[in-house]
Formats: C-alpha cells, sequence, structure tokens
C-alpha cells in the first residue's frame, strides 16, 4: 500500500502531529508513518524577516525521502515564507513528492484571538491536504468547496472544504495507482 | 478570461524571485515565462505575446521602467506591473507616468499579488473589450453616412465635418422630415465626442413641468409622484450631444432655465439646491421660423443667440430631386437587410413617380412610402402601382400655384418677351407703365445681365 511519511519540522505537539497525520492519510486513502528524526529548520531561517524559507526545506525534504515512500510531507511550527513573498502557508513543488506546511498562521493567537484547538486542526488538515495535492500535479482549483481552491488569507481556508472535488480526487487516485504500478 | 489562458512574464536578475513566482503562478493555473534581463524579456516578447509583464524596477543594464517602454512599443496591450523593493513615492509615480497598470513592493503579500494579477487581468480584458466598442462605434458611424448627392447635401455634409471638431453650439433648420436628427447624429459621429451618449429629447412633446424634471432630473419628492431621485438629460449626456428637437415650442420659463445652462454648464435637479456641473454639447433643431419668433417676443433673443452659434439649413426634398432616388435605394436597402429580401430596384416608372412627387413630408415620407411599397411589392423591381400616392396627389407638375406667383411668372415673361421694353409690355398685359414698374418693385424682378 502506498505509505505518506510525515515529519516534524521543529517541534510540533505529537498528539496534534499524529492526529493531522492520521486525518489527511486517511483522506487521501494512504498509510502513513512518522519519521524518527525531526528536521531543525534553523538552516532556512532568514535572520531580517524571522521567517523560514519554505523552498530550501521542501528541497531537503525531496532528499530525505525514503524509497518506498509516496511522498514526504513537513509539519511546522515556525513561519514561512519565500524571498518574494512576505508568508506562505506551505509549499510544494508541483508534481514533485515533497511539501511543507507551516501551523504557524492558522492558529487564531496570530490573529489576536483566543486559542480554538478544533479550528486549527480543521485548517491544518485542509492546508496539508492543499500542498500534498500540489505534489500530485493539481493547481488551484476553480470550485470554492474543494481542498485545492487557493487560499491566501485564512478566512479563505475557513470558506473552502475539506476533501478533493472530483476531478481533483482523480487525479490523485491516478497518481497512486501510477505509483503502486510501478512498486508493483 | 480564466486564469490558464493568462500569459505573464516574470523579468528579475535574481533567479530566486524568478522561480518562486514561477511556480506560485503555476500553482495558481497562469502560464509563466520568466526572464533574467530586459534583454531576455524582449526576445521573449518577439516569441508570443503576454498578459502580464511582472518586471523588477532595478536591474543591470536595462532597467524596470525602460523595459516597460519598450515592451509598451512591440504590444500596447501588455499589462505592466512594476516591482520594487523600495516604497518610493518618486518610483511609482514614475512607473505608472510611464503607462505601467500598478506597482507592487517587494516582499509582497499573497493575497495583495493574488488582487494585483486579477485586476490587471480585468482591466487587460475591459481595455480590449472597450476597444472593440470603439471599432464597432466607428463602423456603425461608417454606415449611418447621410445620403445625399445634391450639392445642397454636399455643403451639409461639408459643414457637418467642419462643425463637428469643434464644441460650439449647432442650430438645424429645416421642415419636418428633413432629416435634422441625422444631422444631429452625423456631427455628434463625427465629434471626439462619439464614444459618449447622444441623448435626444423632443422639446415640443413635453409639458412645461414634464420637460423641465426631463431635462434637468428631479430629487425624490421633489413633486407628486416623484419618488425616487432621478437624473435628467443633461446629466445623461454628460460628456456627450444633448440634441434638442422642437426648440422653439418650449416656454419662457423653461427658455431661461435652459439659457442659464447653457452658460454655466451647471444643471439644479427640480426640487434640489445642489449645482451638478456637467460636460455636454448642445445641438438644437427647429422646423420653424426661430429669428421671426424672436421678432415677435415668442423666444428669446439671448438664448437665440447662444443656439444659433453655427447654423445648418436642411433644403425641403422636393427642392434637391437628385437625392430622391439615391435615399429611396438607401431605405430599400436597409429594407432588403431587415426583412431578409432582396428586391432589386425600382421600375422607371416608379423611379419618375418618386421624382416627381412634391414630398411634402420630405424624407420621412419618402421612407414611409418606400417601406410600404417594399411590402406590397413581390416582384424584383418595386412598380408604380406599389406607391402609397396617386398620379395626382403632390406632383409637382400639377401643382396648383398661388395667385401672385402666377402673376409674377406670367409679367416675367411679357418682360423677357419683349426685352424688358416696359412700354410694349404693359401694353402686351393690357396694364398701364406706372403699374408695371410698380409690379417689377413688387416682385423684386431683375432684367437679366
Amino acid at each position: 500500500m502506498n505509505v505518506i511519511d510525515f515529519i516534524e519540522i521543529g517541534p510540533v505537539p505529537a498528539g496534534l502531529f499524529r492526529e493531522l497525520a492520521r486525518a489527511v492519510a486517511e483522506e487521501v486513502g494512504v498509510a502513513w508513518r512518522a519519521m524518527e528524526h525531526p528536521l531543525d529548520p534553523e538552516y532556512a531561517l532568514i535572520p531580517n524577516r524571522v521567517q523560514y524559507n519554505s523552498t530550501e526545506i521542501v528541497t531537503d525534504l525531496i532528499d530525505m525521502k525514503p524509497k518506498d515512500s509516496l511522498r514526504i510531507m513537513g509539519i511546522t511550527e515556525v513561519d514561512l515564507c519565500i524571498p518574494i513573498l512576505t508568508f506562505v502557508f506551505g509549499e510544494a513543488q508541483l508534481g514533485c513528492c515533497a511539501a511543507v506546511a507551516s501551523l504557524h498562521r492558522l492558529h487564531q493567537e496570530f490573529y489576536g484571538l483566543p486559542p480554538d484547538p478544533r479550528l486549527l486542526f480543521e485548517r491544518a488538515v485542509k492546508e496539508i491536504l492543499h500542498e500534498l495535492g500540489h505534489t500530485f500535479g493539481l493547481r488551484h482549483c476553480p470550485d470554492y468547496s474543494c481542498v485545492m481552491h487557493s487560499s491566501t488569507i485564512v478566512d479563505e481556508i475557513d470558506l473552502k472544504g475539506d476533501t478533493y472535488c472530483s476531478p481533483c480526487r482523480q487525479s490523485v487516485e491516478a497518481c497512486k495507482a501510477k505509483r503502486s504500478a510501478a512498486s508493483s | 478570461m480564466e486564469s490558464g489562458e493568462i500569459r505573464i512574464l516574470v523579468v528579475d536578475d535574481e533567479m530566486v524571485v524568478r522561480d518562486s513566482l514561477a511556480s506560485w503562478f503555476e500553482e495558481e493555473g497562469y502560464e509563466v515565462g520568466t526572464a533574467a534581463s530586459g534583454k531576455e524579456a524582449l526576445q521573449r516578447m518577439q516569441e508570443g505575446s503576454w498578459d502580464i509583464g511582472l518586471l523588477d524596477i532595478k536591474m543591470p543594464g536595462m532597467d524596470g521602467l525602460e523595459l516597460q517602454r519598450k515592451m509598451k512599443e512591440i504590444d500596447p496591450a501588455v499589462q505592466i506591473i512594476i516591482m520594487t523593493a523600495y516604497a518610493s513615492v518618486q518610483t511609482a509615480v514614475d512607473a505608472l507616468k510611464d503607462g505601467a497598470y500598478d506597482y507592487i513592493v517587494k516582499p509582497f503579500d499573497p493575497d495583495q499579488l493574488v488582487h494585483i494579477i486579477r485586476n490587471a487581468t480585468e482591466h487587460k480584458k475591459l481595455s480590449a473589450d472597450s476597444e472593440r466598442l470603439r471599432r464597432k462605434v466607428d463602423e456603425e458611424t461608417e454606415e449611418q453616412t447621410v445620403i445625399g448627392e445634391s450639392a445642397q447635401m454636399r455643403r451639409v455634409m461639408e459643414l457637418v465635418r467642419q462643425v463637428a471638431r469643434t464644441d460650439s453650439t449647432v442650430l438645424i433648420l429645416g421642415e419636418s422630415g428633413t432629416g435634422k436628427e441625422l444631422i444631429a447624429r452625423a456631427i455628434h459621429n463625427h465629434s471626439p465626442r462619439r464614444y459618449m451618449p447622444i441623448v435626444t429629447v423632443n422639446c415640443g412633446a413635453l409639458p412645461e413641468g414634464i420637460l423641465e424634471s426631463e431635462l434637468f432630473g428631479h430629487e425624490k419628492g421633489a413633486f407628486t409622484g416623484a419618488q425616487y431621485k432621478r437624473k435628467g438629460k443633461f446629466e445623461l449626456a454628460d460628456g456627450g450631444t444633448i440634441f434638442l428637437d422642437e426648440i422653439s415650442d418650449i416656454s419662457s420659463k423653461t427658455q431661461s432655465d435652459l439659457l442659464r445652462v447653457l452658460e454655466e454648464k451647471k444643471i439644479t435637479r427640480v426640487g434640489g439646491n445642489r449645482e451638478i456641473v456637467v460636460d455636454f454639447r448642445v445641438i438644437a433643431a427647429t422646423n420653424r421660423d426661430l429669428a421671426g419668433s424672436v421678432k415677435e417676443g415668442r423666444f428669446r433673443q439671448d438664448l437665440y443667440y447662444r443656439l444659433n452659434v453655427f447654423s445648418i439649413e436642411l433644403a425641403p426634398l422636393r427642392e434637391r430631386p437628385e437625392d430622391i432616388l439615391p435615399i429611396a435605394r438607401h431605405f430599400l436597402k436597409k429594407f432588403n437587410l431587415a426583412m431578409g429580401r432582396q428586391v432589386k430596384g425600382f421600375t422607371p416608372d416608379t423611379e419618375r413617380k418618386l421624382i416627381a412627387h412634391d414630398w411634402p413630408g420630405n424624407v420621412r415620407e419618402l421612407e414611409n412610402a418606400i417601406e410600404r411599397a417594399y411590402v406590397v411589392s413581390e416582384a424584383d423591381l418595386i412598380g408604380a402601382y406599389c406607391l402609397p400616392f396617386s398620379d395626382e396627389a403632390g406632383i409637382s407638375g400639377n401643382k396648383v400655384e398661388s395667385l401672385t406667383e402666377v402673376e409674377k411668372k406670367h409679367i416675367e415673361k411679357a418682360l423677357l418677351k419683349t426685352g424688358w421694353n416696359i412700354s410694349r409690355a404693359a401694353k402686351l398685359l393690357e396694364i398701364d407703365r406706372v403699374t408695371l414698374y410698380n409690379k417689377i418693385k413688387k416682385f423684386d424682378l431683375q432684367r437679366p445681365e
């Protein structure tokens, strides 16, 4: 069976990390594993912005992916960005094998609001599924209810659904089938 | 436009910027190209057209502003967004002055980038739509050419072209049905205001109170039944032309209001107290003797002078018979298009009758006659029996002239026959010489050179 490897990038609450991995794997329809050693993101720090370069992290994750793995997915609490953008919720290389998602801007506290663990979990599942979708070759989806719909602010993450729409789902399934065929 | 149809060219000397923007736009579904310098960007412009150019302002060699100018020379429709690392007002002003759609300060917010790209796309689409509509207006303007081969109509069209270039008020004079509105539209269509509306008001058709509200608009509650605020024709014509037909029929109160509006170019809605500045050109028309109305005190002299800056007089159709057949053929073509038939023309007899008819209702009557004949006729050529008038009615040859006209012609004939010998002509006419002299003076008869 296809498997996705999840990796902590910097400290992430263990319970939350495992719950996210389980929920995402269930939606994608694959098995999951937690990588033993977390990745220290300090090498990707952009000091003057106090943010971490997500492109550098994704590049490293590609090298770290176990051979038997379908995808490698990093989850982090640090704030991610790319040099040209003030921040990103996550990054993936289109049609590649690795992605990273940040929980930093998914916390209600980031917006000066009281903590809401349930909302954080929902947002994180959507963001991870979204970045994984890009690794399956999916672009942003015009369907507002699809998890692949573009979201550049957190409100847009809340508005969209937490599953792939039918055409996006088909693409994910096609990628999985291709991988299964190649490994058998 | 779907995002997949949009092509974005990212030009930046920093590879990390090019790559990250390229992958970000790809995820958004755009088609992306990159260039590391102005020179490379211009090469990519030769390969195909780009909808949006995202240019870094500071690059070695050619900077973003220079590149923007060159890209616009190659493709004026490309929307340029300048990226700058320095939030300088001067940079932004320079970029926008040079025709950039917008500028964005690095690093930018993803949401801001999404919006700026969407807006630039929408702007490009609207510009293309606007250009299409302008071309359509120009095509229709050409189609609406005034028909006429007579010297009078050629002179009218020359005046139309002359006055159209200016913003002068025009007064069009002519009998009913001579095509005064068509001339007003021709002036508008040849003027710099042609892409803005032309609004027509038939001043004679409306009672005073309603005309005032129609022209200047009204505020909510201005009068019984004014449940909503309403813009008047002057406001609707803002930027364009207002055509005031049957201007001689307006009341003295409306004449006075109109004079003020023409002088100040400001209107106040009925029931309102706020002055609204409006930009319009006035073309007025009448089938009456407006100068006579001024003499009789029925029309304000100052308003008359305001309107009569440039006047165009349209001759009745009976005075330019050479225009009858071209106009008739024009209407035939119009009905062929509208009704999907292929009627080829008129029989010689029909043409003779059309020319001989007096056309008291002028072009309007001619159009109605052709439409009626078109409907009745079943042949390729419209026969005379299809025309809605008999041989006798309204034909110049059978027209009964007034006694004065007959007298004048008769005296003229006698004078010509006698070589303007007053004694012999008087004898021929059986009147005395003094009476003949008085008649010559009365009818203003001139001895030929």
